[in-house]
């Protein structure tokens, strides 16, 4: 397999970007506190672009994304908690089973729920996400791990910067190679007109299940992830509002842009501490207010979101271009 | 041995007859005109044997396998493809996107050439877009592979819904209405390019279409709907001067050229 | 079995709270198609308003209940004409992401000191409660005048929508904006009206709900919110009656739950009858199951 030249780009990116970060924690420019927001981007990246698999590319409207993604923080951290020792098979183990757990329980909701439509799919969602969260809540009385409605602790904090930012490196690199594939073009198809899929040979379940499930996963690789990094995990940082945070992500970011999602996540994570900085103890009670206002602000400015359909070059595969001479983007906004 | 074999098909939608004891039987290489008044159940002919409509009753075989009641892209693998009387395109993905998309259920690579990128998915894939675009090429739009479909002219869009049909490689297509709000010289390239697609893909085509100058010039043999139920079949001579079609359409404001 | 039939009293007295809330829902979705997430909000904001008008200000209880519906009103119109109407022909989730913005807005802007604050207060009864027994069943005035009020409003929703020209405007504009406006319907007008009485509907609910459950804060109107918008489709979204079936459904479900399985289940069985009734009834109890045309 040899590396494409855009690929080769997109490492040499990467290897730039952590390059600046390593140079900025030796000379202490980076807090610890900044890290750990740093962390946290990018760890939103990988469940935003899961979300973005669901609704971005194949259309499918979900309000419950935060309980897969807190599905796979207490699975990988339960596991990480009572089998681990601070060991990195372990952790690799406690993330994989924390992805695998989210994406089962999303092929076991979503086969029977992806048959409905818009609204009322993101209803029955966010439904599901509440059920999840209760289950949260209760899990302490069978799993006393758990720790139920008090939140749980205990986890090995393993996750640092360097293994983060490879993780959504690969996950990056992989969400690109599915999106374009046929299996990605499956997907978008479905987004602009289901019926038309349907009728032109695209068995339009299947890869409604497909996408949710692997979106899904994600989130819980992302939730696994932030087990790791943040020692104490609460049902409510895995609510609906959370939910909202990675579906106003996707949509700010564009309808059908890896890129869009990639940078609005990044963006939304530091523009919340930005904030608290500026505003200082003494404002800090605008803290919500001013986001409120730049959230609506925006999406009236840019209702389709900052890349809507378009991708950063590093993002899209060589051969397409050579072929077609042109630029290749692949979608539009959705509705 | 027939293509398309419909017998006694009926759809019923809440007590109306929409469809009603329809038989119809395509040879391979025939191009056969479904006419008849607005509202007569032609679209639902369509419907019914693309599998997005369950028939109420009667059986449809496609190269004598039956297909009856099979969902719409099992009935789309098997080689029946189609157009949309108000076109249905990926409008938001791009015209080569359009057509690479149906590509799917015959790409050689799994799911993991596809994650990992392995040379059996660079191959499908340059081979899949070289298809696409000699297909392109052949309906005269390959210069706007890259455009988004929504910004296509609407005989473009035309076109582009008939050359993803094509992609699917089927023995049966079904056009829906594909020269509606066209001008005659419009028209008339409709029907050359039916023409030429027929001949190059070897297709049995079934053409809904009200532009009686097309169907007069194209089919070799006419089906006369009205009511759901078929009032005449003929050649197209035989069509014209036939007083139940006549009657069927006085006073609908349809077109008898 | 006493206790039984108090219990659905409850639920019925919830229910018909939540009808108050999924009304407005229903209804700007009828008009607008968007889940107006903010509603839940003005619901909390009425909430307060009344409070202040019969707690602080002193003003006479059903005074302050105007005030507070009046002033709901006019901020639902604002919501809308400042929020959503810049983004009613952009892709319906703009307006959606707007709604999610406007909610926390209203939820931050409250909290803060100089507004309503960040702290619970408790609501002091404007009357005193009384327990009648009627039957061997504990009935309370604040029940009864819960029922009054709902029923007298639901009556009055349904004069309006069906018997006077700006409830047949609102009716043309649901199913049709560019129809209704041919047939010189004032469409921008239709939708503000619209706004004003599901939020009116809502500030009433807000006072109801302070005085039967005294306790408030810039936080309350989220589940509840969320609660009735799921009556909403659960009934089937866009249809009023159904507004009213989903919420008095709901409010027996939470409080039969709450009472004969656990409170902590309460929220997860109501949000699991949802998802089966949406398996079997895809656009709710009352909803017409719409076949796209091809």
């Amino acid at each position: 397999m040899k590396l494409s030249r855009n690929t080769f780009f997109y490492f040499a990116g990467a290897v730039f970007f952590f390059a600046l970060v390593k140079a900025m924690q030796f000379s202490g420019m980076l807090t610890p506190y900044w890290q750990l927001v740093l962390d946290q981007a990018l760890i939103i990246v990988i469940g935003a672009l899961g979300l973005s698999i669901i609704y971005g590319f194949t259309g499918q409207f979900s309000l419950g994304h935060a309980a897969f993604y807190g599905l796979g923080a207490y699975t990988a951290g339960a596991l990480d908690k009572v089998y681990g020792n601070g060991n990195m098979l372990f952790f690799f183990l406690s993330l994989l089973t924390g992805a695998a757990v989210a994406g089962l329980v999303a092929l076991l909701i979503g086969l029977p729920i992806l048959r409905l439509r818009s609204d009322y799919l993101g209803i029955a969602t966010l439904g599901f996400g509440i059920i999840v969260r209760v289950g949260m809540e209760n899990g302490n009385k069978l799993f006393p791990v758990l720790g139920g409605a008090t939140g749980m602790s205990g986890t090995p904090q393993v996750a640092h910067f360097d293994l983060i930012f490879i993780l959504t490196l690969i996950v990056i690199l992989l969400v690109r190679n599915f999106i374009f594939s046929t299996y990605g073009r499956a997907c978008t198809s479905i987004r602009e007109d289901e019926i038309a899929a349907d009728v032109m040979g695209i068995d339009t379940t299947r890869y409604k299940v497909m996408a949710f499930v692997l979106g899904c996963a994600l989130a819980g690789l992302a939730g696994g992830i932030y087990a790791h990094r943040y020692p104490f995990l609460h049902p409510a940082s895995f609510d609906f509002l959370k939910s909202f945070d990675f579906l106003l992500i996707v949509v700010l970011g564009g309808l059908g842009s890896m890129t869009g999602t990639i940078v609005t996540a990044v963006g939304w994570v530091f523009l919340l501490e930005v904030l608290r900085v500026v505003l200082g103890q003494n404002f800090i009670d605008w803290r919500g207010v001013i986001y409120a206002l730049i959230l609506v602000v925006s999406i009236i400015v840019r209702p389709q979101g900052l890349f809507s359909g378009k991708e950063l070059r590093l993002l899209i595969p060589d051969h397409l271009k050579m072929l077609t001479g042109k630029e290749h983007t692949h979608a539009g906004s959705g509705n | 041995m027939p293509v398309l074999e419909i017998s006694n098909l009926a759809k019923t939608f809440g007590g109306l007859k929409a469809v009603n004891n329809f038989s119809l039987s395509l040879d391979e290489g025939e191009i056969v005109g479904l006419i008849g008044p607005n509202g007569a159940g032609k679209t639902t002919v369509f419907n019914l044997i693309t599998g997005l409509y369950k028939p109420t009753a009667g059986t449809i075989h496609f190269c004598e396998e039956d297909i009856t009641g099979l969902p719409p892209f099992k009935i789309s693998q098997r080689g029946i493809a189609r157009t949309f009387q108000n076109i249905r395109l990926f409008k938001g993905n791009t015209v080569l996107d359009n057509v690479r998309a149906v590509f799917h259920p015959r790409i050689k690579y799994n799911f993991f050439d596809a994650l990992l990128r392995t040379p059996r998915y660079n191959a499908e894939e340059a081979k899949v877009t070289r298809e696409a675009l000699e297909l392109l090429e052949a309906l005269n739009l390959a210069h706007r592979a890259n455009e988004k479909a929504a910004n296509l002219a609407y005989g473009d869009q035309r076109r582009l819904e008939i050359a993803r049909a094509l992609a699917t490689h089927p023995k049966l297509l079904l056009l829906d209405e594909p020269a509606a709000g066209m001008n005659p010289a419009e028209v008339k390239r409709m029907v050359e390019l039916v023409r030429y697609i027929k001949e190059r893909f070897k297709l049995t085509i079934l053409l809904i279409e009200h532009q009686m100058g097309m169907v007069m010039n194209l089919c070799e043999r006419l089906v006369v709907m009205d009511f759901g139920q078929i009032i005449a079949t003929g050649t197209p001579l035989e069509i014209r001067n036939n007083p139940v079609v006549l009657e069927a359409y006085l006073g609908k404001g349809a077109t008898v050229a | 079995m006493e206790h039984f039939l108090e219990q659905v009293l409850n639920g019925l007295q919830l229910g018909l709270m939540y009808a108050l809330i999924a009304l407005g829902y229903t209804m700007v979705y009828g008009v607008v198609q968007l889940i107006n997430f903010a509603h839940g909000d003005v619901f909390m904001v009425g909430a307060f308003l009344g409070y202040f008008g019969f707690a602080v200000w002193g003003l006479p209880l059903p005074v302050a209940i105007l005030t507070a519906m009046v002033a709901c009103a006019l901020l639902g119109v604002i919501i809308e004409r400042v929020a959503y109407r810049p983004l009613r022909y952009a892709p319906k989730i703009a307006a959606l992401i707007s709604a999610i913005g406007v909610s926390l807005f209203l939820e931050y802007f409250s909290s803060l000191k100089f507004v309503f604050g960040p702290n619970y207060r408790v609501v002091p009864r404007p009357f005193p409660e009384v327990h009648w027994n009627i039957a061997g069943l504990s009935v309370s005035n604040i029940q009864v005048i819960v029922f009054v009020v709902v029923l007298f409003m639901l009556i009055l929703l349904q004069i309006l929508i069906y018997r006077t020209k700006t409830g047949m405007a609102m009716r043309t504009v649901a199913v049709d904006h560019n129809a209704a406006r041919l047939m010189g319907v004032n469409v921008d007008t239709t939708i503000s009206i619209t706004f004003a009485i599901g939020s009116a509907f809502a500030a009433l609910g807000g006072v109801l709900y302070a005085i039967a459950y005294p306790q408030i804060h810039p936080f309350m109107g989220i589940m509840p919110g969320l609660k009735a918008f799921t009556a909403a489709v659960l009934g089937g979204i866009g249809i009023i009656p159904g507004a009213v079936l989903g919420a008095l459904i709901m409010g027996q479900v939470e409080t039969l739950t709450s009472a004969y399985i656990s409170s902590q289940m309460r929220d997860a069985i109501a949000f699991a009858i949802l998802i089966l009734v949406l398996l079997f009834r895809p656009t709710g109890l009352l909803g017409r199951t719409e076949t796209e045309k091809v």
